[in-house]
């Protein structure tokens, strides 16, 4: 549709803008083999002899905020939540949409109308709550992210059972399915594709999110962006090599799920746009 | 399944989520609303004051107005620059240019890193740049509204192109040779042909960027800290400074909470109106 020569340009631009995009974070790679007084200065000026600190920014910055620690709680709340969530999400999605009454109804538009509510509006009594019942810490957090995911994965859940042949399930129960058993057999390996999908994106969102575990365990159990802001703010003297190396380390494991997972992370956000 | 067994497995199927949704969210939620008519520290020695906590948030020694107007513009600019650019890079990467994969897989890749990493990615970039001229990004508001708009673009450039794109690969091929077999040219198509039936990807992205822009928290709290002094704060942040920041003022963050909640419930009915409207349109 376009001449060779067109085309020839434009990959040269769309060259030039990818740079720019990753530009940033190689600057920041760079700085953190930085010595921590010669970073916010000249943060564009390669390491020389003088300002070559080798892994001393990665030890720094591994000791001061415990960061294998905070990988820790960072991978035990994500993944918990996201299989818990995945799997209670389902269970309701598939029971209100196969029930019609006023209740399921009820409780369906009240499950999906948080989504358009701002954190901001319950991060207080949500604290408080989360305090009265002793849900402070890395296994009680699950319960708050439980409930504040359940609006989008119970709505994306929804809309897929929808398009689920009701005669599947009649079949098993003429096999002798209980609904739970007709459920764990035959209905969730169906939902298997929106399965990663809601999983990509609860995943993406609870392993950045930073207010909510600040507030609920952030004393306590730092997760990595909590970890990270508290290197930045906790400090009278900031260790800006620390700070660079966590950032690389911090970016690590985002970039390997990338990786792997590249296409069900497109395919997720694109049927998560429509929560808006 | 019939509903009739199904009924006695409601505990079993929808109670874990249920419960974990009532306290979490919904009792917070209800006693939000209900706490920003009163003064408290603590939930427990909350005194009912009607409504003179929205008035305080309207009065003029409150930040409120002011991050609200920042906030406001930062979402024009940035809806409107990140999608000018979103849909650019969706139409040079529907054109079969060679390199198309890559280009698409490194333009997502800051989508997926959280608010609190890239504010701190570029704080170092964008001091970097102004120490040239002695100062840093906390010297003025401007430079912390730039930084910010900056830093969105960096983040959801990405993420809208590949909304785009998916619009645009569903165009079909034979509209547009129709076009150009009637001598339309490539801006004649474009704005005739192809961006009328992107409506709903525009609807969608323009949505998608204007709430994200307008709840942002991470990204303002990492990069200016709402520097210098609350000038470049936005309304989530302004709301959790007078959580946290002023001792006695909880009512009057709670009472802003449930106008920034209102501001935003109004956005989404229009939006889901809007969307319905585009379905039923041929």
């Amino acid at each position: 549709m376009i001449g060779k020569k067109t085309s020839l340009i434009l990959t040269l631009i769309m060259t030039a803008v990818c740079i720019l995009f990753v530009l940033p974070l190689l600057i920041v790679l760079m700085n953190s083999f930085k010595g921590q007084f010669f970073i916010s200065d000249e943060p564009f000026r390669f390491p020389n002899a003088d300002t070559f600190a080798g892994w001393r920014n990665y030890t720094a910055g591994i000791e001061k905020i415990d960061f294998f620690r905070s990988l820790f709680y960072s991978l035990f709340i994500t993944v918990t939540s996201v299989v818990l969530l995945a799997l209670f999400s389902s269970m309701a999605a598939w029971y209100l949409a196969r029930t019609e009454g006023t209740a399921s109804r009820l409780i369906y538009a009240t499950l999906i109308a948080s989504m358009i509510v701002p954190f901001q509006m319950v991060m207080f009594t949500m604290s408080k709550m989360a305090n009265l019942l002793r849900l402070e810490n890395p296994v009680g957090i699950v319960v708050i992210y439980l409930g504040f995911g359940a609006g989008l994965s119970v709505f994306l859940y929804n809309g897929f059972v929808r398009s689920v042949p009701l005669a599947v399930e009649e079949a098993a129960q003429l096999d002798g399915c209980t609904p739970i058993t007709a459920f764990f057999r035959v209905v969730l390996p169906l939902l298997r594709p929106i399965t990663v999908t809601v999983s990509v994106l609860n995943a993406m969102w609870i392993w950045n999110d930073y207010l909510l575990p600040y507030l609920v365990i952030g004393t306590k159990y730092k997760t990595i962006p909590v970890a990270v802001q508290y290197l930045q703010g906790g400090y009278g003297s900031r260790d800006m090599g620390a700070l660079m190396a966590m950032l690389v380390l911090a970016l690590i494991p985002i970039i390997v799920f990338y990786a792997f997972m590249q296409k069900e992370i497109i395919r997720g956000v694109i049927a998560g746009a429509v929560k808006g | 399944m019939n509903s009739r067994i199904l009924k006695k497995y409601f505990p079993f199927f929808v109670m874990p989520i249920s419960v974990c949704y009532l306290l979490a969210f919904l009792i917070p939620f209800l006693m939000g609303i209900y706490l920003s008519f009163t003064e408290f520290t603590t939930v427990s020695n909350a005194r009912f004051v009607g409504l003179s906590n929205y008035a305080a948030l309207f009065s003029a020694d409150d930040n409120f107005l002011h991050a609200l107007g920042f906030t406001v513009l930062f979402t024009l600019v940035s809806v409107l620059t990140i999608n000018f650019f979103a849909f650019l890079f969706a139409l040079i990467l529907t054109e079969g240019i060679r390199g198309t994969n890559l280009f698409r897989t490194v333009l997502f890749v800051p989508n997926l890193i959280g608010g609190i990493i890239l504010g701190y990615i570029w704080q170092l970039i964008i001091n970097g740049i102004l120490i040239r001229q002695g100062v840093d990004i906390t010297f003025s508001a401007t430079y912390g509204f730039w930084g910010l708009v900056v830093v969105m673009n960096w983040q959801m450039i990405g993420y809208m192109m590949i909304i785009y794109i998916a619009g645009l690969t569903s165009v079909p091929v034979e509209l547009r040779e129709a076009a150009s077999i009637d001598g339309a040219g490539y801006f004649t198509t474009l704005r005739h042909v192809i961006m009328p039936l992107l409506v709903p990807s525009f609807t969608i992205c323009s949505f998608l960027t204007l709430t994200n822009s307008f709840k942002l928290f991470d990204q303002n709290f990492a990069l200016t800290g709402g520097a210098p002094g609350r000038e470049s704060a936005m309304v989530a942040l302004d709301i959790f400074d007078t959580f946290y920041g002023r001792a006695g003022s909880e009512g009057l963050g709670q009472a802003k909470a449930v106008v920034f909640f209102l501001i935003l419930a109004v956005v989404a009915l229009v939006q889901i109106r809007l969307t319905k409207r585009l379905e039923v349109a041929p």
